[in-house]
Formats: C-alpha cells, structure tokens, sequence
C-alpha cells in the first residue's frame, strides 16, 4: 500500500479527505485506483487518452514522475505520490 | 565598490554585523542590492517589511490597488488609516518609517507585457507575490529573458509554495508548470479564502531567499520546490529538474519575447471577481429581485460551500456546492427557469457552463453573487 497526498484545491473532489491510501504496482495502477475510489477527480487529472493533464505535477516521493518512468513507474510499498497543485494565491 | 555605513547604519544593523556570513560586508551589499517586489498584498506585506528592515538599499514596488477592508486580515504593511489609498504608497510610507537609510521606488501602475521589462531590468532580484496565473507566468518570462532569479511563493488556505526560479542555474516556473490550468479549476484566494498568517510565513521565507542571493550565502531554493501545509505543520521537499522542453528556458526556446498572458492562461490578471458570464447569460440582483416580487417562478441555486450558508444565504436558494454540481445534475429541471449564485459571481459562472454544457437553457448567473444582493437589494445582509 501507498500513501497519496491531495492538494487542498483537489479535496473537495475527495469528501476533504486529504491522504488516500492507494493500491498498485506502479504510478498509473495507483493513479486508476484513485480515480475508481473518486470518480469526480478523474476529468481533473486525465485527458481523454488516459494520460495525465499537462498541468498536473506527480511527485513519487521527491522526483517528478516525467523524470522518471511516468505512469509505468514501479511503486514500492511506503512510497508516497504526491500531487502538487498550481496555486496563483498571494 | 561597497558603499559606505554611516555610524548610524551600524548601530541600526548591529544584530546583522555580529553574524560572520553577513558581517559589516554583507551589510554592505545589502545596501548596494536591488530588489523588486511585484504585488504588495499578502505576500508583498512581509517580504517588504523585513527587505526594509534589513536594509536592502532599494526595493521597488510594483501594484495598482487600494488597500481595502478586506485586505487586512493579511496584509499586514498597511493598516485600518490607510483604506481607500495606493496601496504602493501605504505601504512605502511603513517601509520607510521602518527604515529611512533606503529607498523605495513605487509603481502604481498594473506589471503588463508592456511595462515589465522596463520596470524589472533595473533591479537585482524579482520577488513574486502576485496573486493570480498571468502575472506568475509573465513575472517567470521577465525573469528569464532578463536573466534575473525569481523567488517564487504562492499560498491558497492553508498551503504554501516557495522556489526560486534562476533559468541560468536551474528550472524556472515553466518548467515545473508548462501550462496554466484550465479557468476555473484552480479557485483563487478571493473565493477559497486563505489564512492570515500563511502568506507571512511564505513572505518570509521568500524574503529569506532574497538575503541569502544578495549574501551568496547558504543554500537557495533553486532546484527546490518547498511545500507548506499549516494544519500539519510540515515542510516538504521536492526536487526541481530543468525541463529539456521548456518554452522558454529549454535549448529551443519558442518563447523569444513576452506574450498575452490574460490570453494564454484564460483568465484576467488580477483576482477581483468579476463574477459575470457574458453574452446574456447574467442577471442583476436589482432584476432579480424585481423578478421574485413579480411573482415569478425561479429556481434558486446556491452553488456556495455549505459554512458560507451562516454568512448570508437567498430565501429559497437550495444548496449544491460547485465541486458537486456534475453529479447532482438529474436533481435539477432544465425546464424550470434558474438562477445560479456563489459569494461574488466566479463559482456560478462556472456552474452555469457545466449546466449550458449539459443542455440547460433557462439558466442565468447572478452577476456578482450575493455580494451585490448585499450592496443592491437587502442592505441588512454582510458583505463577505
């Protein structure tokens, strides 16, 4: 099992909830099992070919997973995937 | 060469002089340094009050607004005497109260495609405290055609960024965010709200950044993504990598000269609410109001999150917040006639998209929310 962080922009797609527990073998799995678990999430995080929206950043515990395998990237158990939002606020 | 200290300016910087990696030298340079800083709100409030305080020799401020009630809650440089002026020269007045050994070049004027490589070529760092999408990529862009560190924060309720953006020496904020959001994902402070404190302590640590550049001490953000969440208290890491496609900053860069940011993120460089649609799709809450004494027939839909109720809430409006509009649609009749408020406008109009998209006619926004019901029709109502 993993740990995924929500941005405090993305909660209210997740009754607030602002750590999910995840299962999968690698990011994309993990990410499916979110999207399953949240379904209003899913248009905020995936264009329509399954990829992820440009101006979405996954974090794999401290690397981008565009530096790493994207959405193949092999999880391990205790590894924490973490969305970083845009924030404009000042 | 150095400038000089005046007697005066050692008894004032004598807490700095006693640490060895800024000294009587370091002092020095922060005296010769240049710092602009865009936006004097939230973040602009702390990052100015300590450059000042630390006797950064020159800081420019770059806003247009007034300072208003509402921004108090935060914006800690101007005060309760100060509502209804520049807020560029309340809050040079404070800074300059604070320290009178600097000077402070005031801007009143919006930072545009058209000014800002002028007003930024003549400083040492920017500072990004604006508050909303085409700003943060067009300060970016400066930074990197001008080749000058950005020291990035941003803050929304609880939660807090900090980088600094140096496209010479690392990533800059293309990088990390090669396109802005879709208008609307992302809500804005003015209509998520943030707290008071979280952009002071954003503003420090940005403040914090620009020392350490000035200094050439420690180690910078850059490189760095540093994420704040004030209920847990917890700091977090990421690293930053330079993106070999960035627009701007890449090998190949397709971005030479700065764009129309208001286009390219769809949204308007500031974070006033406009709170309206367009094209027909708005109603007054003047016509609104004559309308309901009319007798008429409309569905009211408050699209608002449910603590918003105890502020102010519409007599028959029934509740379904934005983020729960899309699955709660078969609950609405689209041949009832309807009228879609949120506090200030932006909230409806989006819903009033999501509603035309899903075939919906007889729909209209209340322009500027119930904020203008407050001001327009039922004085006893607050204004939030």
């Amino acid at each position: 099992m993993i740990k995924l962080r929500m941005p405090a922009p993305l909660r209210t797609y997740t009754n607030g909830q602002a750590e999910i527990d995840l299962h999968g073998g690698t990011v994309g799995e993990a990410m499916d099992d979110l999207v399953e678990q949240f379904p209003a999430l899913r248009p905020h995080l995936f264009n329509g070919k399954a990829e992820l929206r440009p101006f979405v950043n996954l974090f794999l515990n401290d690397e981008n997973i565009k530096v790493l395998r994207g959405l193949d990237t092999p999880l391990k158990e205790g590894d924490r995937l973490m969305l970083i939002p845009s924030i404009a606020g000042g | 060469m150095l400038p000089f200290l005046s007697h005066e300016e050692i008894l004032r910087y004598s807490r700095h002089l006693l640490i060895p990696e800024v000294g009587l030298e370091g002092q020095k340079k922060l005296k010769a340094a240049s710092v602009l800083v865009i936006g004097t709100g939230g973040l602009g409030s702390p990052v100015a009050l300590y450059l000042a305080a630390a006797g950064v020799g020159r800081i420019g401020l770059v806003d247009y607004d007034v300072v208003d009630f509402s921004n108090l809650q935060r914006q800690v440089i101007h005060g309760t005497s100060r509502i209804g002026t520049l807020k560029v020269d309340s809050a040079r007045e404070r800074m300059l109260d604070l320290n009178p050994d600097i000077q402070v070049d005031a801007y009143n004027e919006p930072f545009t495609s058209a000014n800002a490589m002028r007003i930024a070529a003549d400083y040492d760092l920017i500072i990004d405290g604006t508050d909303n999408f085409p700003t943060r990529y067009l300060t970016n862009d400066v930074c990197v055609l001008l080749g000058k560190p950005n020291i990035y924060g941003s803050i929304f309720r609880f939660d807090g960024q900090v980088s600094v953006f140096y496209a010479k020496e690392g990533p800059c904020y293309r990088c990390l965010f090669p396109e802005p959001p879709p208008p609307g994902l992302v809500p804005s402070c003015a209509e998520g709200g943030v707290l008071g404190v979280l952009p002071g302590i954003i503003g420090s640590l940005q403040a914090t950044e620009a020392l350490k550049l000035i200094l050439g001490i420690g180690e910078t953000l850059i490189g760095r993504l540093m994420l704040f969440n004030a209920l847990d208290m917890t700091f977090e890491f990421v690293k930053l990598r330079k993106n070999p496609n960035c627009k701007i900053c890449g090998p190949e860069p397709e971005v030479t000269e700065l764009i129309d940011y208001e286009a390219f993120c769809g949204v308007p460089g500031h974070d006033h609410e406009e709170g309206s649609v367009g094209g027909g799709w708005d109603i007054t809450a003047t016509e609104l109001a004559q309308r309901l004494q009319q007798g008429n027939h409309l569905r009211l839909l408050d699209v608002r999150e449910p603590h918003e109720l105890e502020i102010s809430k519409l007599e028959g409006a029934e509740l379904i917040p934005l983020g729960q509009l899309a699955a709660r649609l078969s609950e609405l009749d689209s041949a009832q006639e309807m009228v879609v408020f949120c506090k200030a406008g932006t909230r409806s109009a989006r819903a009033l998209e999501l509603l035309v998209s899903a075939g919906f006619r007889k729909v209209k926004n209340l322009k500027g929310g119930i904020n203008s019901w407050a001001r327009e029709v039922d004085r006893s109502m607050p204004v939030y």
